[in-house]
């Protein structure tokens, strides 16, 4: 991408406390996200991604480095011009977040009161915004008689109303069930399309990443350890942080016991429609054991996903690799140990 | 036993202490509030972290809420003369009310305010609220249904506080239970003032908690 980034990240470091006390929860973080892209920070709880989330609007102020939001550091603003960029960048929460005392309107209608818009013109794009996300009837209800989902939704045209270029989104699907969060990740694909507003997402679910992102960086213990397009790092994970993020199957390799390789193969949406396994055990004569077994949607490409035992005998191993080189199947071992 | 003066002198006295109460109150909010959003904001987890004036400010609330009403009633005596021109009488007692009853509700403010969500307050900082926004269009909207029910408290404190002021000549129901019940041994008119003054403070309680559980948008 030869574009301008709209948010850089330059050596990021973010360290709570002083002295003896200090913890380092970011720790020199280089990022770039272009603009129309939907980019995924993935980590465990703890690895630091919600402080991450919060530099890029300076919520939380990093100890060194700079935010470059579209072009300017925001680090070095003051607070009235930050107060303005902010209003560039929506943000949506994994708690939803909403004025409990104010109707859904009326959330809506709150970025653009800070924002010194006129009330009526105020309101009449806080009801556009709302029917944009699929409220148009409850404007007048107020966050406790709403769904998790229909808050979200407010959550979201609340975020929009300020037309900002980008919308950071801390956790905003984990707190909703698995259809919801389908809906609201559907949604936000579709503003993304239809409005070319960037999305950064921060979350643990590999699901989430998979289904709506483009780019993807995995965050593990204060440091980025991979980042890249979604489907090159799922088909080859360079990482152990991205393997267990990737793979949540370390429990099912534990368990299984013997001394054949284990071999992790990667099929995009080709392989899928020929017995490939099949093939390779009628073909090389030795059959293999499956261990894990699972299908993706990235960038709605259907990828499967296989561990397979393979036998003890070196020569038998030798021909399904090659078999399998042959076939363009993409495969890696695994260790026994997937800590 | 009651002689038609004595209605007429009761009837004196209930206005005196609504009129110390009402205005005592409104004024301890004038200044309460304020101090109260001060203490909230510059609270080390508020969005202003000042431990300075957090400091200053809890220390001033703190020493006036340590000194027990009756002693803060002589002691402010001097101020009272200045500011209202006498000592006795219902206007009077209005200034060692306000006094007393103002770090009091500054308090109570602070501990409604920190009932409201962290996480909303965030949102409206990510959205690009001003300080100044966020504790008008945020804390205090959103933290109204405490606040009522404080406000509730208070008034039935500064109500109980009223009727101390009748050791000094303070006027309204507690000096007439003072000045009969007291010094004339009259205990009826004593207890009559006191089911009075139970009666107000069930009234401005169970006041407070309608308004307050009509405005909450969180119960539906």
């Amino acid at each position: 991408m030869t574009q301008t980034p709209i948010i850089e990240l330059k050596n990021l470091n973010k360290t709570f406390g002083t002295g003896e006390e200090a913890v380092v929860a970011l720790d020199d973080i280089n990022i770039s996200i272009y603009p129309g892209e939907i980019f995924g920070i993935i980590g465990l709880s703890g690895a630091g991604k919600s402080t991450l989330v919060r530099c890029m609007n300076l919520l939380e102020r990093p100890t060194a480095g700079s935010v470059i939001f579209d072009g300017t550091d925001i680090t070095s603003l003051s607070d009235k011009a930050l107060r303005n960029i902010r209003r560039s960048i929506g943000m949506i929460f994994q708690s939803f977040n909403l004025l409990m005392q104010r109707t859904a309107l009326d959330n809506v209608c709150f970025p653009l009161e800070i924002a010194g818009v006129p009330k009526k013109e105020a309101r009449s794009r806080a009801r556009e915004l709302l029917r944009t996300v699929g409220l148009g009837d409850k404007e007048k209800a107020y966050p406790a008689q709403l769904s998790g989902g229909q808050k979200q939704r407010v959550a979201i045209a609340r975020a929009l109303a300020t037309n900002p270029k980008v919308i950071l989104c801390d956790e905003a699907t984990s707190a909703l069930d698995p259809t919801t969060t389908q809906s609201i990740l559907a949604l936000l694909k579709e503003l993304n399309q239809r409005l070319g507003v960037t999305i950064v997402i921060i979350t643990h679910e590999m699901k989430v990443i998979e289904q709506i992102c483009n780019r993807v960086a995995i965050i593990d213990k204060s440091h980025i350890e991979e980042m890249g397009p979604v489907d090159e790092v799922f088909r080859h994970p360079r990482t152990q942080a991205a393997k267990k993020m990737i793979f949540p199957s370390g429990d099912v390799v534990e368990e299984v016991t013997g001394y054949g390789k284990l071999l992790r193969l990667v099929f995009d949406g080709n392989a899928a429609n020929r017995p490939i396994i099949a093939n390779m055990v009628l073909k090389c004569g030795s059959p293999v054991n499956i261990v894990f077994a699972d299908t993706k949607r990235i960038d709605d490409k259907i990828y499967g996903h296989m561990i397979v035992q393979l036998p003890e005998n070196e020569e038998k191993v030798r021909q399904i690799l090659t078999y399998l080189d042959m076939e363009e199947i993409a495969y890696e071992e695994e260790e026994y140990d997937v800590q | 036993m009651f002689s038609e003066g004595m209605f007429s002198l009761m009837g004196t006295g209930l206005l005196e202490t609504l009129y110390m109460t009402v205005v005592s109150t409104v004024m301890a909010y004038l200044i309460g509030l304020p101090v109260g959003m001060i203490l909230v904001v510059t609270d080390k987890e508020g969005i202003r972290p000042n431990p300075t004036i957090n400091r200053i400010v809890g220390s001033i609330v703190n020493l006036l809420r340590s000194v027990p009403f009756i002693i803060l009633l002589v002691a402010v005596m001097p101020v009272t003369r200045f500011i209202a021109g006498t000592t006795i009488g219902s206007t009077a007692t209005v200034v060692p009310l306000v006094i007393a009853a103002a770090p009091f509700v500054a308090r109570m403010v602070e501990s409604s305010a920190k009932e409201v969500d962290r996480g909303v307050i965030e949102a409206s900082l990510s959205m690009g609220a001003s300080t100044l926004e966020v504790v008008l269009k945020v804390i205090i909207p959103e933290a109204k249904p405490s606040l009522i029910v404080g406000a509730a408290i208070a008034t039935t404190t500064i109500l109980g506080y009223s009727a101390m002021s009748g050791v000094v000549g303070g006027g309204g129901l507690g000096d007439i239970a003072i000045r009969y019940g007291y010094h004339r041994s009259q205990t009826d008119i004593m207890l009559v003032m006191v089911v009075i003054l139970v009666l107000l403070v069930q009234i401005f309680q169970e006041i407070g908690n309608i308004i307050a559980r009509k405005c909450d948008k969180r119960i539906r």
